[in-house]
């Protein structure tokens, strides 16, 4: 009953989904507005087909998403190892936890220019500045998890000898898990946002690259369509990364 | 004592190091620069009133874009959370629109206002929607339920409802919201302005790397982050100020 009533619901707000589309389809047809600026849905539909059809769309796509994954993946790595060696011992945390939270308000965006200054303009560079940047939501993630591990948990891999290697495997990583996989989704959007910025700046192709041209050319419906395809690339990894957690943490229960 | 010594030693090691590296040419001078070059440039953009121009460029953006988007997410967000069937039947429209990242609509802003303030503030404006929409319609539905009976027995009508009893009770969690979406706010302005926008301080940032001026590029950041922490530590300390307690409470629950 419930969960028919809930698709009912979802049918309906896909309707009025739908009844928007429409009626921005109507207006753009009567142009009561610019259509420089907001072209028909349908002719952005359009676009966006044919830009799927063609091989350059998904070269673009391929090396957008490579490098997102490429520097996420390391900063994930990178990210939860130093943080799990930060937050299991008080010791460390003393001298580091301090600078960590001098860097964490900093703008991901802000080191773009010292790794062009370092690297140049290519896709090194964009690999590295979305690693760089990604890396800290999953460090200070990892430490706060494996930082507040439940003292009593300690105490019963104490009194079972566990050896320390078993004690991080089976007690502490478990249960900073929940912590670790928030940073995770937070690098994630960060990892978007800084391969789209990085490649706008540097002029290298990708899904970046490709709206900041169709706008300066006016191509409205295919910078639509750009706009599109960016938000379903972060919906559609967003969701990977959410079936994974809920995966990896299924013993939590419901 | 001993903490705070602890703290500052990392930090002052790096840099005692960095500069050591750079001075003996381990490292490169020309892409890395060293601290105490960069310390003398952030002095010098102090001197020459640079920094001050740049930074009000920067704040003009990003709270124009931040009033703007968080009094949309705020009314947005009284009435679905005053009312669920609403919030229901946007919910696919919305769901649709939140993972577009905000940088891809930096091209679509500068085909609609070109360069300048207004170009910069609807991006910031578009991602402080967000944040406000969510946590006040959660903080709105969280409202008691009794006072919103007191509400009816009062026959208040919908405005008074709205304004005597939902707003003042959902206050402390709109304003924890509002202080997330004001750091959002800079680091989404300085974003716009290092890959399109060319005022204020990620405008600096870019032309320092033109320039090939590293000592510039990292006496900037330095100045973002300084700034952007201290705007955060003021509104924490006005949460602290007015709602206290209250304050506390909507900072755990939100």
């Amino acid at each position: 009953m419930n969960t028919r009533n809930g698709w009912r619901v979802w049918l309906a707000s896909l309707g009025v989904l739908a009844l928007l589309v429409g009626l921005w389809q109507l207006v753009a047809q009567y142009e009561l507005v610019s259509p420089v600026f907001f072209p028909a849905p349908m002719r952005s539909f359009e676009s966006l087909w044919d830009q799927m059809r063609g091989a350059e769309f998904w070269m673009a796509f391929q090396q957008t998403l490579m490098r997102m994954a490429l520097g996420f993946v390391t900063a994930s790595l990178a990210g939860v190892l130093l943080g799990a060696l930060i937050g299991l011992s008080p010791g460390a945390r003393a001298y580091i936890e301090p600078t960590l939270e001098l860097i964490r308000p900093l703008p991901a965006s802000a080191m773009i220019p010292v790794f062009v200054l370092l690297l140049g303009l290519n896709d090194r560079m964009i690999i590295a500045a979305i690693a760089f940047s990604s890396l800290w939501p999953v460090l200070l993630n990892t430490v706060h998890g494996f930082k507040t591990v439940e003292s009593r948990l300690m105490e019963v891999a104490n009194i079972l000898h566990l050896s320390r290697l078993e004690m991080i495997w089976k007690i502490a990583l478990p249960s900073a898990m929940p912590d670790i996989f928030a940073g995770l989704r937070l690098a994630l959007t960060v990892s978007l946002i800084l391969a789209v910025v990085a490649e706008m700046l540097a002029g290298v192709a990708g899904l970046g690259q490709n709206i900041t041209l169709a706008a300066r050319s006016f191509r409205s419906a295919d910078l639509y369509a750009g706009i599109v395809v960016l938000g379903a690339v972060g919906y559609a990894t967003n969701l990977i990364l959410e079936r994974v957690e809920n995966h990896l943490l299924r013993w939590r229960g419901a | 004592m001993n903490r705070v010594l602890k703290g500052l030693l990392l930090p002052l090691l790096v840099l005692a190091g960095w500069e050591l590296c750079a001075r003996s040419g381990v490292l490169k001078a020309e892409s890395l620069s060293f601290p105490t070059a960069i310390l003398a440039a952030a002095v010098k953009v102090v001197q020459d009133g640079s920094l001050f121009k740049a930074a009000l460029e920067t704040f003009s953006g990003a709270m124009v874009g931040l009033a703007v988007g968080a009094s949309v997410g705020i009314v947005a967000g009284v009435a679905f959370g005053l009312s669920r069937r609403l919030s229901q039947l946007m919910r696919v429209t919305t769901e649709s629109l939140r993972p577009i990242p905000s940088v891809a609509l930096i091209p679509l802003a500068l085909l609609i206002y070109g360069y300048g303030v207004q170009m910069e503030s609807s991006v910031v404006a578009f991602s402080c929607f967000w944040p406000l929409l969510i946590i006040t319609e959660s903080a709105v539905r969280g409202i008691e339920p009794r006072l919103i009976e007191v509400a009816r027995l009062l026959n208040f009508n919908l405005f008074q409802r709205i304004t005597k009893i939902v707003l003042p009770a959902a206050l402390p969690r709109i304003f924890v919201g509002l202080r997330l979406a004001a750091a959002v706010s800079l680091v989404v302005a300085v974003t716009v302005e290092i890959t399109a926008n060319p005022m204020g301080l990620g405008y600096a940032l870019i032309v320092a790397q033109e320039s090939m001026r590293p000592d510039k590029v990292f006496a900037f950041i330095g100045w973002i982050g300084l700034i952007g922490w201290m705007f955060n530590a003021s509104l924490l300390w006005a949460q602290r100020q007015w709602f206290g307690r209250m304050g506390n409470w909507a900072e755990t629950s939100t």
